[in-house]
């Protein structure tokens, strides 16, 4: 079952429009995580809605950070080391449903994302792997020459 | 001695603990989740087991990211409904089984696997929401619980493998706890989901069927299925179906279906649930 860490760790990093939770990001965004786990008390999110910033500067966190959390953009949050768990105390901190806080990830309104929960949810299909794609996109681009 | 009776596969959704706080369990959006849940019910009133080893996630709640057990068995008398920023769930604090809890994690140390041991958390709706699936609303939870948190968050997880390992382990432990108590272990999280990143909302019905499939009869394809295909076929957060296979480890060389249910969606997520029954 032995398997080479550095293949395992490259493959992680071949899906579309994900961002797995590996050492490198939870080293990189443990501050940022370890504020928005801080939510979970009732004290501390009573600071933190009176005054954000003055909350987040109370964290050694980098200022992007800083800026992607003010702005909610949580796709932003997940690239520099943020994990959706502990992101989860902000938006329910600010009363989104887990639904909903999910939906400002995709490219759809709220309504959308949950039209296509209802019909079955996205497709793994085209979703599977980076590599994958990019070779069938060649593959079409070729194909098109003729 | 102690035995494990039976072993069961759940979700563990936070909205379907909302629904059943909110008394929406019946509704047009619920009630076909909650319904695949009632021949479940009506078996554990017969069924009535002292003790449930629940296999689970922490999702931030107890542990923050200072300390990331990989396997972490609950040794204390009792846990409280952890707040994950809505205030905890009013459901009853859940009652431990400290003797069992402790002979099974001096068993698996023993046995090569290298426990982490809690004396005191709270435990958030990984581990509430498959009670209330399960037992509904009760003044009290008719059993005993030991909670079995997994890492499923931090890479790398533990393999498949290691999680059914862990269940032959955890059966190993139960059969030599000399009182006479009837023990069911429950696997929890999954089915397919991903709650993150432009990909989030995707499902896989198809793969979760499969998956299912491997877990009932003999095989033991399903201890080789690696980390990447849970995560390409079911979604980043599909990953947690390995804590399943602790349970179905847990349950000998063979399995009986008795009960399966699955429906799609319930909020990100597909909603898988199974009740097994030990072959041997």
């Amino acid at each position: 079952m032995n398997q080479d860490i550095h293949e395992y760790l490259a493959e992680l990093e071949d899906i579309p429009g994900t961002r797995v939770f590996t050492a490198r990001r939870a080293r990189q965004g443990y501050h940022l995580n370890q504020f928005a786990m801080s939510l979970m008390k009732p004290e501390n999110r009573e600071r933190w809605k009176a005054d954000e910033r003055a909350y987040l500067d109370e964290w050694p966190m980098s200022e992007e950070q800083k800026q992607a959390v003010l702005a909610r953009d949580y796709n932003r949050c997940l690239d520099l080391g943020g994990n959706v768990y502990f992101l989860a105390k902000v938006f329910s901190t600010d009363g989104l449903s887990f639904a909903e806080a999910v939906s400002t990830m995709t490219d759809m309104t709220f309504p959308e994302y949950r039209e296509m929960m209802l019909n079955g949810g996205r497709s793994a299909e085209g979703n599977r792997s980076i590599k994958a794609n990019r070779a069938a996109a060649g593959a079409a681009d070729q194909q098109g020459g003729y | 001695m102690a035995r494990i009776t039976a072993g069961v596969g759940s979700s563990h959704v936070p909205l379907l603990g909302v629904a059943v706080d909110q008394g929406k369990t019946g509704d047009d959006y619920f009630g076909p989740i909650f319904a695949g849940y009632e021949w479940t019910r009506e078996w554990e009133k017969r069924e009535k087991p002292d003790v449930v080893i629940l296999v689970y996630n922490d999702h931030a709640s107890a542990f923050d990211a200072s300390i990331i057990p990989t396997f972490a068995i609950g040794c204390g008398e009792r846990y409280k409904p952890a707040d994950e920023g809505w205030g905890p769930r009013a459901v009853p604090d859940v009652e431990g089984h400290a003797d069992l809890a402790w002979h099974i994690a001096q068993s698996l140390i023993l046995d090569d696997f290298d426990m982490t041991i809690i004396n005191e958390m709270d435990v958030d709706h990984g581990l509430t929401v498959p009670l209330s699936m399960m037992f509904g609303q009760p003044e009290a939870w008719p059993t005993k619980v030991i909670p079995l948190a997994v890492n499923v968050v931090t890479y790398p997880v533990p393999s498949g493998n290691r999680c059914w390992a862990l269940g032959e382990g955890i059966a190993r432990a139960v059969a030599s706890f000399p009182e006479d108590l009837n023990v069911q272990i429950w696997g929890t999280g999954g089915m397919s989901h991903q709650l993150q990143g432009p990909r989030a909302g995707l499902l896989n019905r198809e793969w979760d069927t499969k998956f299912m499939d491997l877990l009932v009869g003999d095989s033991q394809a399903a201890r080789a299925i690696p980390h990447i295909e849970y995560l390409r076929e079911t979604g980043s957060e599909g990953i947690e179906m390995v804590m399943w296979l602790i349970m179905r480890g847990a349950l000998g060389r063979e399995t009986k279906l008795l009960h399966r249910h699955y429906h799609i969606p319930c909020s990100n997520t597909a909603i898988g649930h199974i009740v097994l029954d030990p072959a041997e």
